[in-house]
């Protein structure tokens, strides 16, 4: 009995996990670049609604997943263009994305299923596949937790991806420098307007696929209210990790935790033993993501030249 | 070089805002062109939905009522350096205290409104003071603080608003608030014998009384002035501006830095929370379960932005973000169009808000050709 709980537990919390592991790591490489990207929730939203629609007309879950990543890099790069070519405030572009993204899903769904603000359904067999599927015992611990969508391995595997590639490669120490002192950097014959485009386009293409995993995992379509903030609390893992892929997986892992914990305890079998409103769970996530924040605070850090659009004399 | 730079810079945000809001419009016409929408039919049924009718005028004002009030929140935290993305969630707490104290206390009419918005706008205030708090005291950072909190209001509302003997039968909200408390204007007589004869004979009366008319537009006209003299004409507004502008600074001139800042997002906190307030006074008589995010907080973001950020410049941009949503929302019935356009348009006008650089550029460019023509020079 303890075991099965556990093990629903950690199954939702790495289900839930995914879509913000993708989002706040493109947040991770685009604010270590030195653009803040408060867009992430409206590349996010286009993703997933990309992912869903082209995910149903070519029946196919994975050339979905990959148009949201094309989509999100897409509006990605409208941010570029304002933050890096035109200087913007990249909140204000940010927030701009933010109102396009959702605005341009609804509109194309809309206009491609019929007047209809969600998406059909993409049938079972072609939605994202479980890889582990039958290698563990049926229903047992193992298959119960790690039973899980490629997506969630995909998730977990970028983090170490985009460990490497900011800390072990010569680029990510561009992307670093880029986003600390880019005067310097520029100085050393950095391109600092092309790491800074490139970064912001991939952080895009991540949230895009944050969205993807959503629409073509976790569910099998889009609808006007999938994502709703998720955008947000992936922005927010970031901050919390410190702006740090590994900082930002134990935040997404903390946050799809407690969501997997008010899962649990909204079950049928809990709530007779445990009667707690559901309205009062669904709080838990927050509540319990504010209290570690002033729990285990520690000053973070944003890259010093985050935010700041960069002049070439 | 200098006098290049200067000549650069001179565009005026005035310039800059109606470059943007031109240019947001462009993109939305674009957007329903390629769509196969006739654009110029769409503006047609966007200004005639806002403007052809005293009642549609009226409605604009009721949509923007709410937004300028969030609009103003999002301002006046900026003002002093915070960025408050909570003004959903603050929203949410003043809608909610007010439609409870309008509902369970009795007291005399007009009392009982001021006692509900004030109840509104306290609890909408801690709300924002609470983030304030956090980041005073514990150093974390706003932008999170206030999106869990947004989140923990929405389920808050959620649970209380069900909570047996505050809700009412057959509906997942809270009871009406009582009559005494409804900010509406004349709300009991234009429906009475009387009220209806006068109606009948002042049509224009008539039409805009068909509308949940009310004060709530006031208390946003007067909100945004008192925030304005509030910044820019008091001690406290100085030294909050002071703690925004330069935290170090600030603190070794002997400013209580961290005072300031709770004190800014309870300020915030309040005139969002007053935006839900006369939100349910003035117009929905009740606080309503929500399955998502309303959006008019995280509108008020945007209603911030298009307004450069200045309190007064909340009022235009709050009543054209009303307008469009008001007009663009008859989109749909009368072209089948997606009336997410707007938001779409919303986003552009944002968007171009953005890059004052590229609005100089434009703006040089077309002083520049006007010079060339040898016509006088203006601005």
């Amino acid at each position: 009995m303890l075991a099965d709980s556990l093990a629903f537990i950690f199954a939702t919390t790495l289900m839930y996990s995914a879509p913000l592991i993708f989002t706040a790591l493109g947040g991770v490489i685009s604010e270590n670049a030195g653009v803040v990207n408060i867009g992430l929730e409206g590349m996010m939203t286009l993703g997933a609604f990309v992912g869903a629609a082209v995910g149903y007309y070519a029946n196919d879950a994975w050339i979905g997943f990959l148009a949201a990543g094309v989509s999100g890099g897409a509006l990605a790069f409208l941010h570029a263009v304002a933050c890096v070519t035109f200087m913007a405030d990249h909140i204000v572009s940010g927030i701009a994305m933010n109102f396009i993204g959702p605005g341009l899903s609804l509109f194309l769904s809309r206009f491609f299923f019929n007047g209809a603000t969600q998406t059909l359904s993409l049938s079972l067999d072609v939605k994202i596949p479980r890889p582990l599927n039958g290698v563990f015992e049926q229903n047992g611990f193992f298959d119960m937790v790690f039973n899980q969508y490629a997506t969630v391995y995909l998730a977990l595997l970028m983090v170490v991806l985009l460990w490497f590639v900011l800390y072990r490669t010569r680029i990510g120490l561009r992307i670093r420098a880029v986003g600390e002192h880019p005067k310097a950097a520029d100085t050393l014959g950095i391109d600092v307007f092309r790491i800074k485009y490139m970064a912001v386009i991939a952080s895009g293409v991540l949230a895009g696929f944050g969205g993807a995993a959503l629409s073509v995992a976790i569910v099998s379509r889009f609808s006007a209210t999938l994502v709703s903030g998720q955008g947000f609390i992936a922005l927010a893992a970031m901050i919390f990790g410190k702006w740090r892929p590994g900082g930002t997986l134990a935040a997404c892992l903390l946050f799809s935790s407690a969501q997997g914990l008010t899962v649990f305890l909204g079950r049928a079998d809990l709530q007779r033993l445990l009667p707690i409103p559901s309205q009062l769970l669904a709080i838990i996530p927050f509540l319990l993501t504010l209290a570690v924040l002033v729990g285990f605070v520690g000053k973070s850090r944003p890259p010093a030249a985050g935010g700041v659009p960069y002049e070439k004399e | 070089m200098s006098n290049v730079k200067r000549g650069v810079l001179s565009a005026s945000p005035i310039f800059r805002t109606l470059f943007s809001v031109f240019t947001g419009l462009l993109v939305g016409a674009l957007v329903l062109f390629i769509s196969g929408y006739s654009p110029l039919k769409a503006y047609r049924v966007i200004i005639d939905g806002i403007f052809s009718k005293p009642s549609y005028i009226s409605y604009t004002i009721i949509y923007a009522t709410p937004l300028i009030m969030t609009g103003l929140s999002v301002a006046f935290a900026f003002k002093t350096g915070l960025f408050n993305i909570g003004a959903e969630g603050q929203f949410i707490m003043g809608a909610l205290g007010a439609a409870l104290a309008g509902a369970f206390v009795s007291l005399p009419p007009v009392i009982h409104a001021i006692f509900a918005a004030t109840a509104g706008i306290a609890a909408a205030a801690l709300w924002g003071g609470i983030a304030g708090y956090l980041k005073a005291r514990f150093g974390v950072n706003e932008v999170i603080a206030t999106i869990m909190l947004n989140w923990t209001a929405l389920y808050l509302n959620n649970y209380i608003v069900n909570l047996p003997g505050i809700k009412r039968p057959a509906a997942t909200a809270t009871a009406f608030i009582l009559d005494s408390a409804r900010t509406e204007v004349l709300p009991l007589w234009k429906i009475s014998e009387a009220g209806k004869l006068w109606r009948a004979a002042h049509p224009v009366w008539q039409d805009i009384l068909r509308t949940p008319l009310n004060v709530g537009i006031l208390v946003a006209l007067i909100g945004a002035v008192l925030c304005w003299w509030l910044l820019n004409r008091t001690t406290l507004g100085y030294e909050l501006r002071a703690v925004g502008h330069n935290l170090d600074c600030a603190e070794h001139v002997g400013i209580d830095i961290n005072a300031r800042m709770i004190c800014s997002m309870a300020i915030a906190g309040g005139l969002a929370g007053a935006a839900g307030a006369f939100h349910v006074l003035g117009w929905t008589r009740q606080a309503a379960e929500l399955a998502a995010m309303e959006g008019l907080g995280f509108d008020g973001i945007g209603v911030a932005l298009i307004g450069n950020a200045s309190p007064i410049g909340c009022i235009p941009a709050g009543l054209l973000f009303g307008a469009l949503k008001y007009g663009g929302s008859k989109l749909q019935f009368a072209l089948r169009a997606p009336i997410e356009v707007i938001n779409i348009v919303i986003g552009s006008i944002i968007f171009f808000v953005s890059m004052p650089k590229l609005t100089q550029i434009v703006a040089q460019r077309l002083k520049r050709r006007r010079l060339g023509r040898g016509e006088p020079h203006v601005g």
